[in-house]
């Protein structure tokens, strides 16, 4: 040990105890143990992903598979459109994303900063939406698509998922933070509601608009019930629906389900791992005495 | 360049929240004015009817000859120094003060001169592209002051700028921001809860309590003159020392006398005579006396030296400052007040010792907390 490791391990924690080896030692293999059994589903998916359909069986009592087959993930292309499914999934998750994030920041500034009579009770009903539970709302919702020509159709599926209280809830709450000496400084200088809320208020409330904007594709694009009554065509099927096709009355190709599941989920990790810099990028620093 | 009117200026929140009553005010052109008065007396209100960033519930404001009840801050050619700085901070520090100018579409080279301009008499040319969280607090006032100064306002609006400022750096800003004031000559209006600020700044000072103006005089004028006893506490280095007591009617003038209790000696104090005539008719009601400690001594000598100004005070607690000691004495009634007097080594402590006042610094209140100052009533 070095005498900088030396020195870090005799230092007292923030109570000022002496650490004590043993709990350490403890709370390591218990954090270990937790991490195995995160970790161990992956692992099992990417085993049965390049299995043969006999071997899954073996599988299940946790074997090894004889003989790898890593051409499932070619199949799983050839057996279904995958590729159309892909593209659907990334098109409507992404408009419907692009479009959550305008409304919600557009809503959430007329409740944060504009005054406006009744304001904070509509704003309250717009909570009281989040209380009515998603499946008591498929009927009716369904019935509105329909009636809007929306059904069988990319409209059905972006627009209900273009506007959304909780995401205007989320924003409300972070533009409230933002010091409301900063847009009444714009205001003397000149700017309009319009510009103040572009080029003050988005900016400054970026990590906010990161946060709902991972909160919306991830939902969007894991979507399944309700492109599921919506969609009758089968190359305007998303990820979740078109992996149905392998599990069928015919039978279940679980090698291929794990392995379109796993080519799935690839988008949503470059999402994340693409705006978590910004996500934690605090830029409100340095706006007020901080 | 403008001057500035409030005219029974109101402001009620709700129903009857009232933060500001009947503010009335001329102020001219080129003229610093400081609102000053505890937290919560309506001063910041004022001034932000003023900026239009509060809706005026009644009265008048006009800056020039526009009444601008109606009009929007932006088309009210006002700039505004926040106490929090109110810096964009994804924007550099040169993008913050052509902020305003780029959104009045002036052209990018006058743009560049104006804040090149601010920043070189601000000392702040080296920091321009920086953003506002590598500044420093005293960096970032500057910047605000800079923002404020580009726009070339008919007036300056400045909301407790000093607040966020260490002792030493609200010293020399303030300095600052009176050179600016020498130099630019812009009418200012300029609020603060410091009364050394209000002092040091002022051209005129106007003194507010529980949304009402207590007294608008310069500051010399508030602190000789203090309209009532509200004034009198809240301006100046130290508070004034009051003592409740009457006024009686003798052979030799009228005195001041609060009776003596707890084996403590009472108060005897004569009024001079340019104040007694004010006095006469208030003889026997119940009234306070008000001085300053530092209109205090332990010899008469000089001013001191006058018949009847003399206090014997218990003193309780010696505080040296350098050049001075403060002395805080125990009165009959329980009470405390402070003598601040010339420093010497082993002033008694716990024994009963003699004062004397400088009378031009000694006042008759009535005895409320507004209590009007009778001996020597402001000017109007």
């Amino acid at each position: 040990m070095s005498k900088q490791q030396l020195a870090a391990s005799e230092q007292l924690d923030v109570v000022g105890r002496k650490p004590f080896p043993l709990v350490r030692a403890l709370v390591f293999v218990g954090l270990v143990l937790l991490g195995i059994t995160f970790v161990l589903p992956f692992v099992w998916q990417v085993l049965i992903s390049v299995s043969s359909l006999t071997d899954v069986d073996l599988l299940t009592q946790l074997g090894y598979p004889p003989d790898l087959k890593p051409e499932n993930y070619g199949e799983v292309f050839e057996k279904v459109e995958f590729a159309r499914y892909f593209f659907n999934s990334i098109f409507i998750a992404g408009w419907a994303t692009l479009l959550q994030v305008i409304t919600c920041a557009m809503a959430a500034y007329a409740f944060a900063r504009l005054s406006w009579p009744g304001r904070d009770k509509v704003f309250f009903l717009y909570l009281g939406t989040l209380m009515v539970p998603g499946v008591v709302l498929m009927v009716p919702n369904f019935v509105i698509v329909l009636r809007l020509g929306m059904f069988n159709d990319y409209l059905g599926l972006i627009i209900p998922a273009a506007f959304s209280a909780y995401g205007t809830f989320l924003l409300r709450q972070f533009m409230l933070t933002v010091p409301s000496s900063l847009d009444e400084a714009a205001a003397i200088d000149g700017a309009s509601h319009w510009r103040i809320f572009t080029q003050i208020m988005l900016p400054m409330a970026r990590p906010g608009l990161i946060v709902l904007a991972i909160f919306a594709f991830l939902f969007n694009y894991n979507s399944f019930f309700w492109p599921l009554i919506l969609i009758k065509d089968d190359n305007l099927r998303t990820l979740p629906i078109g992996l149905m096709a392998f599990d069928s009355t015919y039978g279940r190709d679980t090698p291929l389900i794990m392995a379109g599941s796993l080519m799935a989920m690839i988008p949503p990790i470059i999402v994340f791992l693409v705006l978590q810099k910004y996500l934690v990028k605090g830029i409100q620093l340095g706006a007020v005495k901080g | 360049m403008a001057q500035v009117t409030l005219e029974s200026v109101r402001k009620v929140y709700g129903k009857d929240v009232v933060a500001v009553e009947s503010f009335g005010l001329d102020i001219a052109d080129g003229e610093f004015i400081v609102l000053v008065g505890p937290s919560g007396c309506g001063k910041s209100t004022t001034l932000r009817m003023v900026a239009g960033l509060e809706e005026i519930t009644g009265g008048t404001v006009r800056i020039g000859e526009r009444v601008v009840n109606n009009v929007l801050p932006k088309d009210r050619d006002i700039a505004m120094v926040f106490q929090n700085y109110a810096l964009y901070p994804h924007m550099t520090v040169y993008k913050n003060m052509a902020f305003g100018l780029t959104l009045r579409k002036m052209p990018r080279e006058e743009i560049s001169k104006r804040v090149n301009e601010a920043a070189d008499l601000l000392g702040i040319s080296h920091l321009l592209e920086r953003k506002p969280k590598a500044l420093s607090g005293g960096q970032r006032q500057r910047v605000a002051l800079g923002r404020a100064i580009v726009r070339e306002p008919s007036v300056f609006l400045f909301d407790e700028p000093l607040s966020n400022l260490d002792a030493k750096l609200r010293a020399t800003t303030r300095t600052e921001i009176k050179r600016l004031h020498k130099r630019l000559r812009t009418t200012t209006i300029y609020v603060t809860h410091d009364q050394t600020e209000a002092m040091t700044l002022g051209d005129r000072i106007v003194v507010m309590s529980d949304g009402k103006v207590q007294q608008v005089d310069t500051p010399l004028g508030v602190y000789k003159r203090p309209a009532n006893r509200f004034v009198g506490a809240f301006v100046g280095a130290t508070p004034m020392n009051f003592v409740e007591g009457k006024i009686e009617s003798a052979d030799d003038g009228l005195w001041f006398t609060a009776p003596a209790a707890n084996s403590m000696p009472g108060v005897r104090i004569r009024m001079t005579d340019d104040v007694s005539g004010r006095l006469a008719e208030h003889t026997g009601k119940p009234l306070t006396l008000g001085w300053r400690p530092s209109a205090m001594s332990e010899h008469a000598e000089g001013k001191f030296a006058i018949f009847g100004n003399q206090i014997t005070l218990r003193t309780a607690v010696v505080e040296p400052l350098g050049k001075n000691i403060d002395v805080s004495c125990e009165l009959p009634d329980g009470s405390h007040v402070l003598a601040r007097i010339d420093a010497r080594e082993d002033f008694p402590v716990g024994e009963d010792v003699p004062f004397y006042l400088d009378m031009d610094h000694v006042h008759i209140f009535e005895p409320s907390e507004f209590g009007r100052n009778l001996s020597h009533p402001a000017r109007t």
